[in-house]
């Protein structure tokens, strides 16, 4: 996994509640068998016209945020389907943080695993954040994982909370998978004592 | 022991290793898998020299990019054939029982597993796909997770998790003639909000909730995740175990009985307390149409288009806004004279064989109105789809004019070639009106089976409730 420990890059605001994974990454791009690739696609139905022609009235096509690396969202942000096509596109385009006010449990696990830290804070908080994204053309800020703060360098500075154990995991980029199969043991101890089966009774095979 | 909720027993029974301060490792009894979130999972196993440790529990088949007519024919899409093929090598190196393209138990993963009895009172299910909660009509702790999860489950069959806070919604009271479990759900939905279960497993009782068929139970838990939650879960009882007799891996005989007997105990004990309670009253719930881009933006037949100045915060106004702009409606316009260009029944929610019989009640010697562009009904399961033929319901559709299709996801999310034209307006029995979730610039109304097969009639919403047919189910 891909670690996380402290980012500093040019805010985009994408100002709308309950953003879905299906405008994260529409469905036609979730028949790709690879991980790589997505970033190109982020936001398409919206990124694009017809053509794939950018659509310069998509806040990410505005020249100002360029380059950006920082998204600003608003509430249950990532809601529906479970894809992780989602995050693999969200950083494949170049973002490693997110702020916004929540986010649907999937999509907020999702990011974990892939070295994207997804930031929750209050809503008066994004607002002014908002506010000042808008405000302050080449606006940026630093998500310190460390520090589980997030700063501006005109004073702005905000705490986070994040479960201490995904904090960990994300710091230093631990693959979940072995962390699993440290406990083989009970894993194999579960097994010999709850016989988990699942036994055929009339055949279903061709 | 104090009482506990289903979902605290199920946790309990599954815990593999639980320290404080950390997630638990718990035990996953079955690991569906569909061609869509899982090539990716393959790759990182292969790659880092793992195997899958419980094939004989990991169960596949493929239903997203399916294609619901010309299966005889070569695939024409390439993209969606590389899919296929990932997945068939996949389930042939690693010895996973595969229900294919030729299968005849090939149909919707959360259809199919209920269907053979996979899905069973007590289990933890998942499977990269976030409507996997249907499997909690069962009692049963089901859940969506992403790729790198589907990976983890394969390699380890555990999962690594915090627990989950309850919901209990209690749905009182008898519902009227026409309305139906989807109606609950989605005004459960327009209540609480789609964000409204986030970090909650939801379980839904009351005597409405027992009152419905699995097929109702399983449409209720299929939409938890368009109410925010991650599972939701319904009792077992008498109702459930009659279902599951008799299916491929149900128990038999004696064994069947035993299995009874354990699956009585995951009932939620009396007394047993949930962190949020949420009360409806049945006989108040109308037959529901969406008029928005998400499933919380519902209201009943009788209504109307809302107003975007009549929501309190300037968020939701503005997304009520946009809302309105992608479907093309203006507020105040009465739900009933919207009129569809398309109707689509089926989906995980709503393409089961009670589905069909209740559609099919409605169409019976009736026509798809003459300005429809398309009417469709996709059963979740070629399983569906035979009962179906069997019983004489393709007859009375095609006879309708209503096209007759063979099993998969199809105009639910639009993979495969069923995709709903940009400017398009359809009343769908589906889960998701996101902006182009049937078609880039498609308009989805999401409504019951039998509102949809009655908007396909009339070519425009209707309310079902005075119609003269058996609605009972
Ligand atoms: S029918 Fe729709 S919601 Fe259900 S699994 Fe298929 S794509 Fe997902």
């Amino acid at each position: 996994m891909k670690p996380f420990t402290k980012h500093t890059g040019l805010v985009a605001p994408m100002d709308r509640v309950n953003v879905d994974t299906d405008q994260i990454v529409p469905k036609q791009f979730i028949k790709w068998v690879t991980r790589e690739g997505y970033g190109r696609v982020l936001f398409y139905d919206w990124r694009y016209r017809d053509g794939e022609v950018p659509n310069p009235d998509f806040v990410l096509n505005k020249p100002r945020y360029a380059g950006a690396t920082v998204l600003l969202a608003r509430a249950n942000f990532g809601c529906g389907s479970s894809r992780e096509h989602a995050p693999w596109a969200i950083h494949g385009y170049g973002f490693r943080a997110i702020i916004a006010p929540s986010y649907a449990d999937i999509f907020y696990n999702n990011c974990f695993k892939n070295g994207i830290l997804p930031v929750t804070l209050p809503d008066a908080q994004v607002d002014e954040l908002f506010r000042k994204t808008e405000q302050t053309e080449g606006y940026r800020v630093t998500v310190d994982l460390e520090t589980q703060t997030v700063t501006d360098d005109s004073g702005f500075r905000i705490p986070f909370q994040v479960d201490p154990f995904r904090r960990d995991c994300l710091l230093n980029g631990w693959d979940d998978i072995g962390l699993t199969l440290r406990f083989e043991d009970q894993i194999s101890e579960y097994e010999r004592r709850q016989k988990p089966g699942a036994t055929q009774y009339s055949p279903v095979k061709q | 022991m104090p009482p506990r909720t289903m979902y605290e027993k199920i946790w309990d029974a599954h815990v593999v290793r639980e320290e404080p301060g950390q997630p638990a490792i718990i035990y996953i009894d079955r690991h569906l898998v569909h061609e869509a979130t899982s090539a990716q999972a393959f790759a990182g196993l292969r790659a880092a020299g793992r195997k899958v440790r419980r094939p004989d529990l990991t169960f596949a088949t493929m239903d997203h990019s399916i294609p619901t007519k010309n299966r005889h024919l070569p695939l024409a899409d390439d993209v969606a054939a590389a899919q296929f093929a990932a997945l068939e090598k996949n389930c042939r190196d690693f010895d996973i029982l595969l229900f294919d393209t030729r299968s005849p138990q090939q149909g919707i993963v959360h259809v199919i597993g209920p269907e053979l009895g996979l899905t069973q009172p007590g289990l933890t299910i998942v499977c990269g796909d976030s409507h996997t909660a249907t499997h909690g009509a069962f009692g049963v702790l089901a859940f969506g997770i992403g790729t790198s999860e589907v990976e983890h489950v394969l390699a380890t069959q555990c999962l690594s998790q915090f627990r989950s806070k309850t919901m209990l919604v209690r749905v009182e009271g008898k519902r009227a003639p026409g309305v139906t479990a989807k109606d609950i759900i989605l005004a459960i939905i327009g209540k609480i909000g789609i964000g409204g279960g986030t970090g909650h497993v939801i379980e839904y009782a009351g005597e409405a909730i027992r009152a419905l068929s699995m097929e109702g139970r399983m449409t209720v838990c299929n939409m938890s995740i368009e109410g925010g939650a991650r599972a939701g879960m319904v009792s077992p009882d008498e109702t459930t175990f009659a279902y599951l007799e008799g299916r491929p891996f149900t128990p038999r005989g004696k064994d069947f009985q035993a299995a009874v007997d354990h699956w009585k105990s995951v009932a939620t004990d009396a007394g047993a307390k949930h962190d949020t309670l949420v009360e409806f009253h049945a006989p108040d719930i109308a037959p529901q149409v969406t008029w928005g881009t998400n499933p919380g933006m519902v209201t009943d037949i009788t209504g109307r288009v809302p107003d975007p100045n009549s929501f309190k915060s300037d968020v939701d106004r503005r997304a009520a806004e946009s809302a309105l702009e992608y479907m093309a409606l203006k507020p105040g316009t009465k739900i009933e004279d919207i009129a569809v260009d398309q109707v689509f029944i089926g989906s995980c929610t709503n393409s089961r064989i009670e589905d069909l019989r209740a559609a099919a009640r409605v169409a019976a010697g009736k026509k798809v109105s003459a300005s429809l562009k398309a009417a469709l009904v996709v059963p979740g399961s070629m399983q569906v789809k035979a009962q179906a033929e069997k019983e004489g319901l393709d007859k009375i559709f095609r006879a309708a004019g209503f096209e007759w299709r063979d099993a998969g996801c199809s105009m639910c999310l639009a993979m495969n070639d069923d995709v709903l034209p940009s400017g398009e307006r359809c009343a769908s029995t589906s889960n998701r009106n996101f902006e182009g979730r049937q078609g880039k610039g498609g308009r989805t109304h999401l409504v019951s089976p039998v509102m949809a097969a009655a908007a396909a009639i009339e070519g425009h919403f209707v309310d079902v409730r005075g119609w003269a047919v058996d609605q009972s189910e």
